[in-house]
């Protein structure tokens, strides 16, 4: 029997995200945001699982992404393309900065405190642009209308994010079998002796937070168009729900894996969107249990779940 | 925004009003502070669900109001019905990640804050609530500075509450107890001292506080299902620069909290209110990790 190895799987994947498409336009919007949720848990661990710094402000880039394309394209006078193009970029470019500026800043600090400190980033972004007039303040932003033909925008969009997706699979997957990722992982596993070794922690850091910062702006950019409207506390900012998503899916996948996230965004939302139409009104209620029932019950993954039977039955084999 | 802040150069009886105000208010952060001061340093989680049970017990003394009981009534019963609170949600789900990895809790509290929050949310509408207690309000300078009544109860009374708490916690048997644990659970417990029941009657205490602080902040102010982040991220801070076991630190930076966050939404706009509070939780954060790394630099 040869071995499943990661390049069936990926080839298995790329596959079904070219084909499903067309054999199942009605779920075309889904699948945009399932390629949107593995971006976000895939980002998300690089910090909370690689390098052991769990960030809860992670949406903030991708809210600079989704303001960046909407002022962009509502200011820039240039057609669709072009203007979602440059806005796409300056995006990216804000968001990286700001992970310089925000990462220089926190990504000293240890523990707890990173944790809650990104949390008042997130929420402090949300409120800003809430009151914020020259980004619509707390009534958001319209996109423009996609110019092509009626049917075209959603293949468009979900095309766009799968290919985000697959590029930051493919970069991270990358980076973690260079040196960079041993460091990440030299961070988590034991900060003080990775600085006595000589490693130059904190440019390290941020640098990471730098990547998770592009890809998130990136996919912000496209997820805003993709909706049609931003509202600062619900879509671009959304602490509550995509904020909260990334960690839970990257947990529930397992930690600190290379698919882990991708299972973990998989099965999140695939349960999300079987069982969210039936909870009516109970959605948030179902994610706050969900969140302590992971967190509590099944803090090792689903991942790291298979890798503990594995050893439990290789362990009793002689 | 700078003609606010001109109009307190121009017009002082207005800054002192604000700020009489913003120091009254702080009482009750700090009272929700002193909560979580002790969870921390006894449990060792930083508990985010802190906000939720000070909204929670809000709640608790908005429907006693409706039954027709007199508003004061409340911050006793607020703070009894919050303690069962607390030792139900410390036996059910809290007491699993104690002694595990700092972020586990904070992410299981988190969860247990949406949860509560949502809860609340589809209990008693999202309507911002708020209680009169019928109190009327005091003038000085000539009717420029107007106080509440209600405010300044709310103000001697979480003071009343801090005092006895920490005489609790100094002089009775169980409270010795809870700072033997605090030092050293393994030799507390080698010493007979039941460390299980030590730390769910320091979660429940810190429920029935933030019970006692919801009821007065739903008379001297308002609230609303998703106000419990703010109040976890102000004690979060005041415990961050007050430090864990220092009764009198905490209370000056609550009231110091509450009046910088007064003066600030008056000169910000209220609607950059919260924005302020976690920008500067935040800020906090950078300047504490900044002083640290200068003293690492001065030992090399």
């Amino acid at each position: 029997m040869t071995k499943l190895s990661d390049w069936h799987i990926m080839g298995a994947l790329a596959i079904a995200g070219v084909v499903l498409p067309f054999l199942a336009p009605g779920l075309i919007t889904q699948l945009s945001f399932l390629w949107l949720m593995v971006i976000f848990a895939l980002t998300w661990d690089m910090l909370g699982g690689r390098m052991g710094y769990n960030s809860f402000g992670n949406i903030v880039f991708f809210g600079i992404g989704c303001y960046a394309a909407a002022v962009v394209q509502r200011d820039a006078g240039l057609p669709y393309f072009e203007a979602l193009a440059l806005g796409l970029a300056l995006g990216a470019v804000l968001a990286v900065a700001a992970a310089l500026l925000f990462g220089a800043a926190l990504l000293g600090i240890r523990g707890h405190y990173f944790a809650i400190g990104t949390l008042g980033l997130g929420i402090a972004a949300a409120e800003i642009a809430a009151g914020w007039d020259y980004v619509g303040a707390g009534s958001g932003m319209a996109l423009p209308l996609y110019p092509g033909a009626l049917g075209q925008r959603e293949f468009f969009f979900c095309f766009s994010l799968f290919a985000v997706a697959i590029a930051c699979f493919l970069s991270l997957r990358w980076l973690y079998g260079t040196r960079f990722g041993l460091a990440l992982n030299a961070i988590r596993d034991d900060h003080d002796k990775a600085d006595a070794m000589g490693l130059r922690t904190t440019p390290i850091k941020v640098f990471a937070w730098c990547i998770v910062a592009f890809f998130l702006a990136i996919s912000g950019g496209l997820a805003a168009n993709m909706i049609g409207f931003i509202d600062p506390r619900d879509v671009a900012f959304a602490g509550a729900t995509f904020g909260v998503w990334m960690v839970l899916m990257a947990i529930l996948g397992g930690k600190g894996t290379l698919w882990g996230p991708v299972l973990g965004a998989v099965v999140f939302h695939i349960t999300q969107e079987l069982f969210w139409t039936y909870l009516l009104g109970w959605q948030r209620v179902a994610l706050g249990l969900l969140i302590v029932v992971i967190v509590v019950f099944f803090p090792q993954g689903i991942m790291g779940w298979i890798a503990e039977r594995r050893a439990a039955r290789e362990g009793a084999a002689p | 925004m700078l003609d606010n802040l001109l109009l307190f150069v121009q017009f002082p009886p207005l800054a002192v009003d604000v700020v009489v105000n913003g120091l009254l208010i702080g009482a009750i952060f700090a009272l929700a502070a002193y909560g979580m001061a002790l969870v921390w340093g006894v449990l060792n989680i930083v508990n985010v669900v802190q906000g939720e049970l000070v909204v929670l017990g809000g709640y608790v003394t908005f429907l006693l109001v409706q039954w027709g009981m007199p508003p004061l009534i409340g911050v006793p019963v607020s703070a009894i019905v919050m303690f069962g609170v607390g030792w139900v949600l410390y036996r059910a789900i809290v007491f699993r990640v104690v002694d595990k990895d700092i972020f586990i809790s904070i992410l299981a509290t988190f969860g247990l804050a949406i949860l509560i929050q949502q809860l609340a949310n589809l209990s008693f509408g999202a309507d911002v609530r708020s209680v009169d207690a019928g109190l009327g309000s005091l003038h000085f300078l000539d009717g420029m500075v107007t106080v509440a009544w209600v405010k300044l109860i709310a103000f001697v009374l979480a003071l009343v509450a801090g005092a006895s708490l920490w005489f609790f916690l100094r002089h009775a048997r169980l409270g010795q107890a809870i700072r033997a644990t605090a030092q050293n659970p393994r030799a507390a417990r080698i010493l007979g001292i039941d460390t299980a029941r030590v730390y769910a009657t320091t979660y429940a205490l810190n429920a029935a506080l933030c019970g006692a602080a919801g009821s007065l902040a739903v008379m001297a102010w308002t609230i609303h299902p998703y106000m419990g982040l703010p109040y976890t991220v102000r004690s979060f801070m005041v415990v961050v620069v007050a430090g864990v076991g220092n009764v009198g630190a905490v209370v000056a930076a609550g009231l110091g909290l509450g009046a910088l966050e007064n003066v600030a939404g008056f000169v910000l706009g209220t609607e950059f209110q919260i924005a302020f509070v976690f920008a500067l939780m935040v800020t906090i954060l950078v300047w504490r990790h900044l002083r640290a790394a200068r003293r690492r630099e001065h030992l090399k």
